[in-house]
């Protein structure tokens, strides 16, 4: 406890050593081993994971040419299963040519707009899921690896800064379940660490696969704080925060969680 | 310590005689209920009464969400060359829609096992019966508690 | 595109029964929820799903907005010939899906 306030305070006196993060990778847990055997279960068999409908879907439209452009994803980038190895690992990440920190969907959306010259997909809509979620897959099993440095400094700050701070009618923090409750029952669920490693993926609540930021979004809500629009500035801050404390658990997508 | 003794002693014998002896006046099993709390079951039976046996409805006591609930239904062989398994129908107490799935064997199979997802409005009970080739009925019943989200979701 | 995930061996024993799996993009919408404006979603569930083996019928399912959105069923079938097997389905709308595998009888 007296670690996390250090840390807590060290972030907000500036100059923070970046590297410290309150759980180490020998405290990280999925959250799959927060859930009961049945999602387990459900999560490790791929024909029963609902998720993989999205990936194949995504894998499809991976290969469909555009009508206006005659390009598909693949004219450029070929078979996903090479090109796409291990990259969602390292998102979110700061992209040059869009002078920002891109989460996974807008890293795919700014290269349908600027090289596919196609329009951009709405967030959580079919296809956007389906394109994620088969880009994801790619690099299920690859550690979460994030480049927090340079510039991608500032959005890794404010999305640190979001996590700690009070939201909501609540006026609960994001640490305060997920680093000092996580493993405690709240109603009949075990919270969590808040790790994103299942993401892009399937909810039970929600009867489809979702995106990470669907995730946040419904986390505020259940706090009664106002959520942020989908594809909002600081959900991909916190978005890469996430990835930073979790960094070195591997990535799952597509995942299934209650 | 004191080991406690498993031997049958001849009290033991004689209460379990006497037991068996008087079981089939005793008042219906719990499971008889299920006619009488499901409508769409007593509907289905029609005054039969299926033999609460030979099948299992495997369902969680727990549910993680409402909204898919993993299911397995077994019926235990062996069949061939006797009476086999026609179809299996699957009853809920409290759902909106009680006649759940109706799953159909139109060729005989050795292995009668089912498993899919359902869904279930609120903690309730739920029936599978199965329907052999002779008309002979047999059932299992299971309870499943369902909660709410500890946080709701409104995306 | 792919409606469905199937599994299948793709070799069965004869005369005993192998293992069937299939995994249904379907929102099995129960037709009791209501959209953001309050408007009720209508119902639309996969109603029938057949499974024929070479032609024959060997397994039917008639389902309701109880079982779960995508829905995955397992069952056996017994193995007989070498052939195909073929799913289809369909919902409340009347739109159709179809799947088929190839099993080999040794």
């Amino acid at each position: 406890m007296w670690r996390a306030l250090a840390v807590f305070v060290a972030c907000f006196a500036g100059g923070a050593p970046a590297q410290e993060r309150l759980l180490p990778l020998s405290e990280l847990r999925s959250g799959v081993t927060f859930a009961g055997a049945n999602v387990r279960a459900m999560q490790a068999d791929d024909l029963a994971n609902p998720g993989m409908l999205w990936v194949e879907r995504g894998e499809t439209l991976w290969n469909r040419s555009a009508a206006s452009s005659g390009k598909a994803c693949a004219s450029c980038h070929g078979a996903a299963q090479t090109s796409m190895r291990g990259v969602a690992a390292h998102y979110p990440k700061y992209v040059g040519d869009a002078s920002a920190v891109l989460d996974l969907e807008a890293r795919i959306n700014d290269c349908r707009t600027r090289r596919q010259q196609v329009p951009a997909l709405a967030r959580e809509s079919e296809d956007l899921l389906a394109l994620s979620a088969f880009v994801a897959y790619q690099s299920r099993g690859a550690p979460l690896a994030v480049s927090v440095d340079g510039a991608a400094r500032a959005a890794f700050d404010r999305g640190r800064e979001f996590y700690f701070q009070r939201h909501g009618q609540m006026n609960i923090a994001c640490t305060q379940c997920h680093d000092q409750n996580w493993g405690k029952r709240l109603l009949a669920e075990t919270i969590s660490q808040g790790n994103p490693t299942a993401f892009p993926g399937y909810r039970l609540e929600w009867q489809s696969l979702g995106s990470l930021q669907r995730r946040l979004r419904a986390c505020l809500f259940g706090i009664r704080a106002e959520m942020p629009a989908p594809g909002a500035p600081e959900l991909t801050d916190l978005e890469l925060y996430l990835a930073w404390r979790a960094q070195g658990l591997p990535l799952e997508a597509p995942g299934v969680r209650r | 310590m004191r080991i406690p003794d498993r031997r049958l002693s001849r009290r033991r014998a004689l209460l379990a005689g006497g037991a068996l002896a008087i079981a089939p006046w005793l008042p219906a099993r719990a499971d008889d209920r299920d006619i009488a709390n499901i409508a769409a079951l007593a509907a289905f039976l029609a005054g039969r009464r299926p033999r609460w046996e030979r099948m299992r409805l495997d369902l969680p006591g727990l549910a993680d969400n409402g909204q898919a609930v993993p299911m397995k239904i077994v019926v235990d062989g062996p069949f061939a060359p006797g009476p086999y398994v026609k179809a299996i129908r699957l009853f809920s107490q409290r759902n909106p829609v009680p006649e759940m799935a109706t799953f159909e064997f139109p060729v005989a199979v050795e292995r009668v096992e089912v498993d899919s997802r359902i869904r279930l409005a609120g903690t309730q009970r739920i029936v599978a019966v199965a329907t052999m080739s002779d008309e002979a009925l047999f059932a299992a019943g299971a309870d499943v508690v369902v909660t709410i989200d500890a946080c709701m979701d409104g995306t | 595109m792919p409606d469905a995930r199937i599994s299948v061996p793709q070799e069965a024993p004869r005369g005993k029964p192998f293992e069937v799996r299939i995994l249904i993009r379907h929102p099995m919408e129960t037709g009791y929820r209501t959209d953001d404006t309050g408007k009720p979603i209508p119902r639309n569930v996969v109603t029938m799903l057949t499974c024929r083996y070479n032609g024959e019928t060997v397994f039917s399912a008639r389902l309701s907005p109880g079982i779960a959105a995508n829905p995955y069923l397992r069952f056996f079938v017994t193995a007989r010939e070498s052939g195909e097997l073929a799913f289809d389905w369909v919902d409340d709308r009347g739109v159709r899906g179809s799947e088929r595998a190839t099993v080999t009888v040794v």
